[in-house]
């Protein structure tokens, strides 16, 4: 007898994997908690993250940034002045009929790192005398994004690694500087979008409040986010070596920020600002706004955390409703875990079976306007036949009326005929007795002249 | 998908091959400050990094090879610690198993900051039976097991954050030293799993072997290998672009490294080395004139490591997750999906079409 090759002693005709997963825990000699072991000497893993970045450099980057504010509000500047480059475009005018999101990506390079930037503008957001459905565009488009890359996640042969993503990972929040509080519009916004993006509210055009003004509004506006239930992005606190600058920065929030590409010479260097007849705002100064703080946060410390909670967040909150929705389940009532494959089986025979059904249903439709319509054609065919008749008939009863007074004018002509003949032949008999009489008389005449 | 009804969404590319601003100039000194020009884009590799130490990694490599080829010694050496328990003798019996086990031993090992969850799975009875026909079979259903695993997480509805990746990155295959030529269960495991995993084949117990030995006995490995169209790690198809085919033309070239493993450290010209102390001379393990398992440490550990766990995850995971899917759904062609997210409203426009007869 040939030895028998078992897998770990234990699962000898087990199919599931989860049993064989079993008895490999029984195998193994440590479980989760793996002991650790101390190194005798230079091993050299700690390139790993060496060898993880590098790769990345080459694949490149991607990051989405999804500008959500009133038209006028500075939205593309701000993003020139973050990029530090200039996007096309020409402001947008204020006749939109509706939200559109206008989405542009740019390739950006700085030293070895290349970004695939997706820079999507809401165009007309906030114009519209009813704006009851301005969010409903810029949910619609997020979800669009998660829809795609969940499909892409679902294929068969997928591409996982070389799919370009463009699923928003921060979502710039511009809010009007009026120095009171959220426009409704606003709040209603935020409140849709905070679970599906990560929001960053910032103030615009914050160079009209001034400094005292500015931090009544900063109050305002987190006291009223809060009480409304908005859930805003958080600059992550628990990495020890960028806690501390994330924390006091999200003291901060919202940032109020000034948007220029504009250059102006300020002592001996061109800085960026805005040039005003009671002085100047420079836009990288920290004193005058709160732009270096974004740009740190949102690209130079965060980057690679919005893209996470993008990920592990949002999108599988996305995904979770999603499939929930469409009625897969991971576990049903006896505690069994459904297999995706099963529950995919069911409903593609379910389906097929409605299919069907409203195939059936079509065919015979179909089949009773075909029987319609025929009686309806064989009605109008009798009809145009007794018509015919009819007309066949009239007309048969004209020419014999017509051969009646024909032959009636036939018989009259034949009688006219035989009188004239027989006039005639009197005529001639007449004259025959009168020439002489005619003579007789001519003579008279003659005689009597 | 749906239709927007008040929105209009367009896409526009703008110059996708060249660059909108190409090459800002330099880094800035204290980024942050002074230098305007720079946007602080690539600090993101900085924060690539910061997170990679914070979660740590995770390795799993499967030695393979009959038993007294020195596995347990190899990785001992490779981690420089007792990852692997080597089978002491304590009765016969126990020594050689009547069956392969597979026997999977995790371990947190940390250096300079970098945490790594190490995990040696070995196969204590591989080729060690008379018949060994199907001997490949369990560590393929261990291979396939890990991969089923992983995709049953995956497409749960509720997954967790970090999915555990237990699946198998490399697997270390010994060969006997003998100097002849691959035998036909070398040749026919080889085979059947360079198709699921990356398989790094090395010459066990390189030091009875001399350097003339060792040479032919590579090329004529290097031959028998390319005759079975058996495509080892770093597999020819899978480089990505003209430096990656240099750098792996010239390991290819190498392969099958000539290993020496030890775990004991002797004193060689004043510095204390790991190293076989024989009669004749003492082997040093890190020397490459001695034997190359400098080389194989560096490929698996120092500059492939990565790409090795790249390969298993977005090409032998896929490749099984595509036969598991296709076997399941009894679709022949690869391209469909796995759920149906098509609405009904889709599917109606056929069947309208024969129901033009509203024209008439």
């Amino acid at each position: 007898m040939t030895p028998s090759l078992l897998y770990a002693a234990s699962c000898i005709g087990s199919s599931s994997p989860k049993k064989t997963m079993a008895a490999t825990e029984i195998a193994r000699q440590a479980g989760e908690g793996a002991r650790a072991v101390p190194l005798a000497g230079h091993v050299g893993f700690d390139s790993m993250p060496d060898q993880l970045v590098n790769k990345s450099v080459n694949h490149g980057f991607c990051f989405n940034i999804l500008c959500v504010g009133e038209t006028g509000l500075g939205k593309s500047t701000l993003m020139d002045t973050l990029f530090n480059t200039k996007f096309e475009g020409e402001p947008t005018q204020h006749n939109q009929p509706g939200v559109q999101l206008k989405s542009n990506t740019y390739e950006l390079q700085e030293s070895n790192v290349r970004l695939k930037l997706t820079v999507v503008n809401t165009v007309g957001f906030g114009d519209q005398i009813n704006k009851e459905d301005s969010y409903k565009s810029i949910v619609e488009f997020i979800d669009t994004q998660f829809e795609a890359y969940l499909q892409e996640e679902l294929k068969i042969k997928r591409t996982l690694h070389s799919y370009h993503d463009t699923r928003i990972h921060a979502c710039l929040y511009f809010i009007a500087p009026t120095g009171h509080s959220l426009k409704s519009l606003d709040l209603v916004t935020m409140k849709k979008l905070d679970s599906k993006v990560n929001i960053i509210p910032i103030i615009a055009k914050s160079d009209a409040i001034s400094k005292s003004e500015l931090t009544k509004f900063k109050i305002k506006i987190t006291s009223e986010l809060v009480s409304n239930g908005v859930q805003i992005y958080q600059f992550p606190t628990d990495d020890e070596t960028v806690a501390e600058i994330n924390a006091t920065m999200n003291g901060h929030l919202p940032f109020a920020v000034v948007g220029s590409t504009e250059e102006v010479k300020i002592g001996n260097k061109m800085v960026k600002a805005r040039q005003y007849p009671w002085g100047t705002v420079q836009v990288e100064n920290e004193n005058h706004c709160d732009f270096v703080k974004l740009r740190e946060m949102l690209i130079r410390v965060n980057m690679e955390d919005l893209r996470e909670q993008t990920h592990t967040r949002h999108y599988e909150l996305y995904r979770r409703c999603k499939l929930e929705e469409m009625g897969f389940k991971d576990t049903d009532p006896d505690c069994k875990p459904f297999s995706l494959q099963e529950t995919y089986e069911a409903k593609r025979n379910e389906f097929m079976g409605e299919l069907q059904k409203k195939e059936e249903e079509m065919r015979q439709m179909f089949v009773q306007r075909v029987k319609e319509k025929e009686a309806e054609l064989k009605e109008a065919e009798k009809e145009l036949h007794e018509k015919f008749d009819r007309l066949k008939k009239l007309h048969q009863d004209e020419k014999k009326k017509l051969e009646d007074k024909k032959k009636s004018l036939d018989d009259e002509l034949n009688g006219f005929k035989q009188k004239k003949t027989a006039a005639e032949l009197l005529q001639s008999q007449a004259q025959q007795a009168g020439g002489s009489t005619t003579l007789k008389r001519d003579k008279e005449r003659k005689n009597f002249f | 998908m749906s239709s927007f009804k008040t929105s209009v969404m367009f896409f526009r590319c703008v110059n996708m091959s060249a660059p909108q601003h190409p090459h800002l100039p330099g880094k800035a000194a204290t980024p942050g400050a002074g230098d305007f020009s720079y946007v602080g884009i690539d600090a993101i590799l900085e924060q690539m990094r910061r997170k990679a130490m914070k979660q740590g990694f995770e390795l799993n490599i499967m030695v393979v090879g009959q038993s007294g080829l020195g596995k347990s010694t190899l990785m001992n050496t490779l981690f420089k610690s007792k990852v692997s328990r080597k089978s002491l003798v304590s009765t016969p019996e126990e020594r050689i198993p009547q069956t392969i086990e597979i026997k999977s031993i995790s371990h947190d090992i940390e250096e300079k900051g970098v945490r790594m969850k190490l995990t040696v799975i070995d196969t204590p009875g591989f080729g060690d039976q008379i018949n060994n026909e199907n001997c490949w079979q369990p560590i393929m259903k261990f291979i396939n097991d890990q991969y089923e695993q992983y995709l049953q997480e995956e497409i749960n509805i509720d997954r967790k954050k970090r999915i555990p990746d237990s699946r198998v990155h490399c697997c270390i295959y010994f060969i006997p030293p003998t100097g002849h030529c691959l035998r036909p269960l070398d040749v026919e495991f080889m085979r059947r799993l360079s198709k699921v995993v990356n398989i790094v084949p090395v010459i066990a117990k390189a030091d009875t072997l001399t350097l003339e030995e060792r040479d032919s006995f590579k090329q004529t490995i290097r031959e028998e290998l390319r005759a079975n169209g058996i495509d080892v790690y770093p597999q020819k198809e899978f480089d990505e672009d003209a430096d990656d085919r240099m750098i792996n033309e010239k390991i290819r070239e190498m392969i099958p490294f000539a290993v020496v493993g030890s775990d004991q450290e002797y004193q060689v010209n004043g510095k204390r080395l790991l190293g076989r102390k024989t009669k004749w001379g003492t082997i040093e393990v890190e020397n490459i004139a001695h034997c190359e398992f400098a080389y194989l440490r560096d490929l698996l550990i120092r500059t492939h490591m990565q790409n090795i766990k790249d390969i298993t995850s977005s090409i032998h995971y896929e490749v099984y997750r595509v036969r598991r899917l296709n076997e399941t759904n009894g679709q022949p062609n690869g391209q469909f999906s796995v759920l149906l997210f098509f609405p009904l409203t889709h599917l109606h426009c056929p069947v309208k079409q024969q129901c033009g007869v509203e024209q008439l």
